[in-house]
């Protein structure tokens, strides 16, 4: 069983260098889908 | 006859007899929830359940919340099952309009930023002894998420399901008093008087109906143990982006999320029994709940600077305050805020933006954390 302090430093490490790499990769990932599929407001008023 | 007439009576006083102090404690803070909520307007829809149910449980033997009592029952079924707080987050995501955040995806960092609470609470919840799965139970008040909270501490630390969802839905609603004075300490006026540019509408129909598909994909596969988090509020999401399902989406907006409200408050109300919650344990918790916040609105302003430096003054640092899951009262904060110091900023679009970042990044860091504790083998 590790020590409380490992625990700790592993769980804000791993846990939020994992919550910034995750919304880093989601705001690249809408960012690439904006540019395939970018804003046209007259098929936007078709819809 | 006399001993039976005595008999009878007993049973009329017995409540009275029966009752401890720290069951009159716990009725004036009932009481006080119900007069934030009532008087006050704090959170009213959750105080004034979960103050009612706290006096409830603590009438003495009402019997409410043993086997087969109505509090009970509610609370087995709902909280114990984690219902409650997922079907209220399909609610939520039904209400929530993401389209800010998909204006400017660089807002998501800034709801990245403003989850450093939790891990900072973790850490200090550690230090002051607390179990690991309590500490990680008492972080996710950082998170400023009240169904985040109650899914966590319902798995993981039931014993603190009440303290800690209290200090989440008080601390949320005083988001308008804790954050002005930090961002205003963190801040240099010439920051807070920045003015950002509102941009033209640039996000198609299509990459809002995908942004739920893709963020519940991506997100459950990186943490798969929050995968029930994400995929409801996304599912929301998806309804109301979709168009299709109206009435789905305004039962979720409405007829479910307040039937559920009810019954989440009054159940977690009914976890406030005085024997358990009159004890110093509950004030550390909450303490450590205000820490959480402050922390949150600290990282996210600190983060807010360093993109008012690495964008040569183009971001006004005081967004980054929104980047907590209080929404949408976090960014009207901003927006106040941001008036105070210069008169033609409008920084209300840019704070939703964060704040809605801020509302995918609780759940995304509550779902980060439960899938390292899963590979750490903790729980």
């Amino acid at each position: 069983m590790m020590d409380r302090w490992t625990f700790g430093l592993t769980m804000l490490v791993v846990g939020m260098g994992g919550t910034m790499i995750t919304l880093i990769l989601l705001s690249l990932i809408m960012s690439i889908l904006k540019k395939i599929f970018p804003y046209n407001p007259e098929e936007e008023k078709k819809d | 006859m006399l001993d039976a007439i005595l008999s009878g009576l007993n049973g009329l006083i017995a409540g009275f007899a029966s009752l401890h102090w720290s069951n009159l404690v716990m009725m004036v803070i009932g009481c006080f929830l119900l007069y934030l909520g009532i008087k006050k307007d704090f959170e009213p829809l959750l105080l004034v359940p979960i103050g009612f149910g706290c006096i409830i449980v603590n009438v003495p033997l009402s019997g409410v919340m043993e086997e087969e009592g109505f509090l009970r029952t509610i609370y087995n079924a709902g909280i114990i099952t984690e219902l409650f707080p997922l079907l209220i987050f399909i609610g939520i995501g039904a209400m929530t309009d993401f389209t800010p955040v998909l204006e400017n995806p660089y807002t998501f960092l800034l709801g990245a930023a403003g989850q450093c609470g939790i891990f900072l609470t973790l850490l200090l919840a550690l230090a002051l002894g607390f179990k690991y799965n309590e500490a990680v139970t008492i972080g996710i008040i950082g998170a400023c998420d009240g169904p985040t909270v109650i899914y966590v501490a319902s798995q993981y630390a039931q014993n603190l399901l009440g303290p800690c969802t209290v200090a989440a839905y008080s601390y949320m609603s005083l988001v308008p008093v804790l954050q002005p004075p930090i961002m205003r300490i963190l801040t240099t006026k010439k920051e807070r008087e920045t003015i950002m540019k509102s941009g033209k509408r640039t996000v198609s129909k299509t990459t809002k109906l995908l942004f739920p598909i893709v963020i519940t994909i991506v997100g459950g596969l990186i943490a798969p143990k929050g995968l029930p988090l994400l995929a409801t509020i996304m599912l929301g999401n998806l309804m109301r982006e979709s168009g299709a399902v109206e009435r789905l989406t305004k039962a979720s907006q409405n007829e479910i999320a307040n039937i559920v409200t009810l019954l989440l408050g009054i159940s977690v109300g009914a976890t406030m029994d005085g024997k358990v919650f009159v004890q110093p344990t509950t004030i550390i918790i909450l303490t450590l709940g205000l820490i959480a916040i402050c922390l949150d609105t600290v990282c996210g302003v600190l983060f807010g600077k360093v993109l008012y430096y690495i964008t040569g003054g183009k971001i006004n640092p005081l967004i980054g305050a929104a980047g907590i899951s209080a929404f949408p009262m976090s960014a009207r904060v901003v927006q106040k805020e941001g008036q105070k110091y210069n008169k033609k900023s409008y920084l209300l679009m840019h704070a939703m933006g964060a704040n809605a970042g801020g509302q995918v990044g609780s759940v995304m860091a509550a779902a980060v954390m439960l899938s390292v504790l899963k590979g750490m083998g903790v729980i």
